[in-house]
């Protein structure tokens, strides 16, 4: 197995608030391998931003109470002084969020917000900055790129935003790119458009990618492994088809049977996950989805699920068994074939 | 599963009752103007640009299309928050197109709206009980002393727990304060609800639990919903009929499962085509019609058929030339299409 790109190890990201501590992260770990695209499900609330936040860190020691290791490249990114992170973020690591509308400095001309990237990470003069700019946004296939380059981001459409924000993330060639929602401010054609651009540039980069999303559907087409988040910890880990195909854990099923899909017939009633996830100050004891799982039994009330492996590949925590996992999977969850 | 389409999925109007609502040649221009004494007019958005339709007592009309298609300003239109540059619009028989004072705001409370954003929706000074029970206040249907009881009986009918009568916007989730928009818009016993992206701000698991209650209520209280969003597969999976929408006309219209399995018209199938599948391999065999490019500006829109600029099909000289006209294919659709898609064309024998 080569060497992972990234590897976090037990991350907890505990915040101190007035009303309690909130464990927002509790106890995440898992790699990521070179040229691989990770998929991270969630709920809103569900840890898996802060997670990526914390990694890329833009959530410091000075908000949160952070512990675990996050090494990058063989260094620990948490114990790194601000100036070694911040060469390492943009450069090696960057970052897409889910607004290209209050993302992008409305002042500023676009070629120039990408240029002053590329300026603060590479010895080049302002010239050179702006026609490299210019080829990023060549690349992310914006016509025009020179006249664009040029306009201000109000100039520019939901799509076309999201378009130059890549380019800047990727102007630095960098190792990872994490994109947070990418598309859920978009429309389904421009989501399109967008994901099958991240897939294009992560094989031409030869990055890795991780795309953050509530949506399952979004990532069948484009992930290699998924992981499931609920409450501050992984639920469920595998690659797509053990999640699509053979899925171990409720909360992916109630994840699963809460989508509308254009291929099940007209009317028929969803099945949404009932309740709203907990608070993350007083999270139910035992497996946090147990106040919300159909199948609960008493074990699940008192004893936390250890993220478990059924074969090298996919993990789950959940305190059914594997027979019954497969048995309900197949006989309630399965919508075709 | 496998979804068959036969004549009974289509779900026919019921042709002995008139519609609920009849929209002839709706038009509506936004004028775009130079200077600042004297306004000259220099051009127009044709943001709705020539629609016909029907919506049928108790159905669901799904309408789907990018941003910018003129979507919302139909919407509006319909309920008379803008008024339509040409055209006529009926409700129950009677033509409110130009309908003012006290009978507009009789003709509202067979009206409502639920909107996107249920962060900007809801006004953070207002307790919940005031905004969902303003609707009472302002037309006096109900007598003052019974508003807060009316409005605690809504709050339990959307899944609101009542003791929340006193609280703000700001202490509910999403989901919840799209329930807060949804008993607003339901406090009148409105015949029409027109919603207007009522789940794209919410997470999935949240959207379904939404999505139900408005089938429910629907069931309940007889509601006919004009149902808006540019997701395909959530409109498809709320209403009987779908109307795709681009650039301000209407290019095809056909009961869900129809417009599923054999789209005609090749923006239809562009639609379907990028909507993500939760299934790795049915993905993988769909057929990708990938747009390129951005809608057209609807100030100056492309001549004949308006999507022939980004159509994969388009041939000219016809398509730019000769505007299509909507007509009829499989039962219950129509398409406005010269060259329409053959069966099955965007999702393959993979329906079983």
């Amino acid at each position: 197995m080569p060497e992972p790109l990234l590897e976090v190890k037990d991350l907890r990201v505990h915040f101190p608030t007035e009303d309690g501590l909130v464990k927002a992260v509790d106890g995440v770990s898992f790699s990521l391998q070179p040229g691989e695209t990770l998929g991270v499900v969630g709920e809103s609330g569900s840890g898996k931003s802060v997670t990526f936040l914390t990694v890329m860190g833009l959530i410091t020691s000075s908000q949160a109470v952070i512990e675990g290791e996050v090494i990058f490249q063989g260094q620990d990114l948490l114990k790194l002084p601000k100036d070694e992170m911040r060469n390492i973020r943009g450069s090696k690591i960057s970052m897409i969020f889910q607004d290209p509308m209050t993302s992008l400095h409305p002042f500023y001309k676009v070629g120039y917000q990408i240029a002053e990237a590329i300026r603060t990470h590479q010895d080049v003069g302002k010239k050179e900055a702006h026609d490299q700019s210019v080829e990023m946004l060549r690349r992310v296939g914006i016509p025009k790129p020179e006249e664009r380059a040029d306009q201000y981001p109000h100039e520019f459409s939901g799509g076309m935003r999201q378009r130059a924000m890549i380019a800047m993330a990727l102007s630095l060639n960098p190792d990872m790119l994490i994109a947070d929602e990418p598309t859920t401010a978009l429309d389904v054609t421009v989501q399109a458009q967008i994901l099958d651009l991240v897939d294009r540039l992560r094989a031409e980069f030869n990055a890795s990618v991780v795309i953050i999303t509530h949506d399952l559907g979004v990532v069948a087409e484009h992930c290699d492994d998924i992981q499931v988040m609920y409450a501050g910890k992984i639920v469920e880990f595998g690659d797509r088809r053990d999640i699509y195909y053979g899925s171990h854990h409720p909360y992916t099923w109630g994840l699963l049977r809460s989508i509308s899909r254009l291929d099940s017939a007209s009317k028929e009633r969803l099945q949404p996950i009932k309740g709203l996830p907990p608070s993350l100050i007083y999270v139910p004891p035992g497996c946090a989805f147990h106040p919300r799982c159909p199948y609960v039994f008493d074990r699940c009330r008192t004893e936390i699920p250890r993220l478990l492996p059924t074969d090298g590949h996919h993990a789950s925590a959940c305190h059914l068994t594997l027979a019954d996992k497969e048995r309900i999977f197949q006989g309630e969850v399965v919508v075709r074939r | 599963m496998s979804v068959e389409v036969t004549e009974q999925v289509a779900p026919q109007p019921d042709a002995t009752q008139g519609p609920l609502v009849r929209l002839r040649g709706i038009k509506k221009y936004f004028p775009i103007t130079r200077g600042i004494i004297f306004q000259r007019r220099v051009g127009n958005v044709h943001a709705v640009d020539g629609i016909d339709l029907d919506i049928y007592p108790g159905e669901t009309v799904g309408l789907v299309g990018e941003t910018g298609c003129g979507k919302s300003t139909l919407a509006r239109v319909i309920m008379r928050l803008y008024d339509a540059t040409d055209g006529s619009i009926e409700f129950e028989g009677r033509d409110i197109t130009r309908l003012k004072g006290k009978a507009l705001r009789e003709l509202r409370r067979n009206m409502q709206m639920i909107f996107q954003d249920p962060f900007a929706s809801l006004n953070p000074r207002k307790t919940v009980g005031s905004i969902i029970g303003a609707p009472y206040r302002l037309h006096g249907t109900v007598p003052r002393n019974k508003i807060k009881s009316e409005v605690q009986q809504l709050m339990e009918l959307v899944g609101l727990s009542p003791e929340h009568y006193n609280r703000y916007p700001h202490e509910f989730s999403g989901g919840q304060r799209q329930r807060i928009g949804v008993a607003r818009s339901l406090a009148l016993r409105p015949k029409l609800i027109v919603c207007d992206e009522p789940v794209s701000a919410l997470d999935v698991s949240v959207q379904a639990q939404i999505l139900n209650l408005l089938e429910d209520l629907q069931d309940e209280f007889n509601l006919t919903y004009l149902f808006i969003a540019h997701d395909l597969s959530v409109v498809k999976h709320v209403s009987d009929r779908v109307s795709v929408m681009y650039l301000g006309k209407i290019v095809e219209m056909a009961p869900g499962d129809t417009l599923y399995m054999d789209p005609k018209h090749p923006y239809t199938g562009a639609l379907l085509s990028a909507v993500p599948i939760p299934d790795p391999d049915l993905a993988e065999s769909k057929k990708r019609i990938i747009l390129e490019g951005d809608v057209p500006s609807p100030i100056d829109p492309p001549s004949g058929c308006r999507f022939h600029p980004r159509c994969p099909n388009a041939q000219l000289p016809k398509c730019s030339e000769e505007e299509p006209e909507l007509r009829p294919f499989h039962p219950g659709q129509v398409a406005a299409c010269h060259f329409p898609l053959e069966d099955r064309a965007v999702i393959g024998a993979t329906g079983g």
